[in-house]
């Protein structure tokens, strides 16, 4: 089991471009769909829980169900597979990709790709405001994030935390406030 | 000493990033540019690119590249051990709790509270990779057609960034 584990979640690691959101139906596929390791349900369960952790969610995914079917041993094995194929891939364009790195039609290249990465990072970030329940507490938040990072270097880690505890305070003290008036 | 550097910047990065992906980029930049001056913007893009046309997760992706480039093959094992690193242990803490955490109210007034910054960040990501990238009113217009494609078509993103490519070469 724990080889098997490793390579399923190895050729999902080494197969499926475009980030770690790309590899969540993959992963549901091959071990919900086949090989019918987990429930749907407990692969959703895995998915919120990644995506409300921090780090990378494909890989939080795979340690969760890595847990969920074979223990601290499944983790493992999840979480190698996963990571090999990425590191394997890397290393190798990082030690060939720097020999020919100066070379003007490389440059071209990179010309064009750099505005399409600024293009996708946008994309992402309208989908998800697309997907969630808007409020303007939330946009001032995100607002407030943007005009944080670019014009003061805060570093994030502070706005994350300072998102967390202002939500707390929120919701523990002003909201029971504000059912109180109402009644 | 720079690889202590890398795995300590690299384990916070992996501690402080919710959203996954693009939500970690700020704090990448804010490491490895701004900081501890690895690498130039310019790189950093370039690294950020190879990252997406991989396979794998860009978090790991960019780790094991940025390891690569500040102390090599070495240097490559201990930022991509970095970042993975609190993902494990949390994922470990949250399977071993999770009933706990899940019946929380406090756990999901954080959540509430992250998430809207977690958009603020990628956004963030977007002006700060687009203020050193838009060079003339080409590559505006490349970052333009690549959006609408990419958000209203559907278009698959490895597709765009190779388009993007080609344009490049026909442009510049």
């Amino acid at each position: 089991m724990f080889f098997k584990l490793f390579t399923t979640f190895f050729k999902i690691g080494a197969f499926t471009f475009g980030g770690g959101y790309a590899m969540l139906p993959i992963i549901q596929k091959e071990l919900v769909d086949i090989r019918k390791l987990i429930s749907e349900e407990e692969f959703m369960d895995a998915i919120a829980l990644a995506q409300a952790s921090p780090g990378s969610v494909a890989l939080n995914t795979s340690v969760y169900v890595g847990y969920k079917i074979k223990g601290l041993k499944g983790a493992i094995a999840s979480t190698l597979g996963s990571v090999l194929p990425s590191f394997i891939i890397i290393l190798l364009i990082a030690m060939y990709f720097f020999r020919f790195r100066h070379n003007e039609f490389v440059d071209s290249i990179f010309m064009g790709i750099r505005p399409a990465i600024v293009a996708l990072i946008l994309s992402a970030a309208y989908q998800m405001w697309k997907n969630s329940r808007k409020t303007y507490i939330k946009l001032f938040s995100s607002i407030a994030t943007v005009g944080l990072v670019v014009f003061t270097g805060l570093n994030p880690i502070w706005i994350v935390i300072a998102g967390a505890v202002s939500s707390v305070i929120y919701h523990k003290y002003y909201w029971p406030f504000q059912e109180e008036r109402e009644r | 000493m720079v690889l202590l550097q890398l795995f300590i910047s690299f384990i916070k990065i992996g501690a402080f990033s919710f959203g996954g992906g693009y939500a970690m980029l700020p704090l990448i930049e804010e490491e490895v540019v701004e900081v501890h001056r690895w690498i130039t913007t310019a790189e950093y893009v370039d690294i950020l690119a190879i990252a997406e046309m991989t396979p794998g997760p860009i978090a790991i992706n960019s780790a094991t590249f940025l390891g690569y480039k500040v102390a090599g093959v070495l240097g490559s094992a201990v930022a991509t051990v970095g970042v993975v690193l609190p993902s494990f242990m949390v994922m470990s803490l949250i399977f071993v709790f999770v009933l706990r955490f899940k019946k929380s109210p406090y756990v999901n007034w954080i959540f509430k509270g992250i998430r809207p910054v977690v958009l603020g960040l990628i956004a963030a990501a977007a002006v700060s990779v687009g203020g050193n990238t838009f060079v003339d009113l080409k590559s505006v217009l490349i970052a333009i057609l690549l959006f609408v494609l990419v958000t209203f078509r559907d278009l698959n993103p490895i597709f765009g960034i190779v388009l993007a490519g080609a344009l490049g070469v026909i442009f510049f």
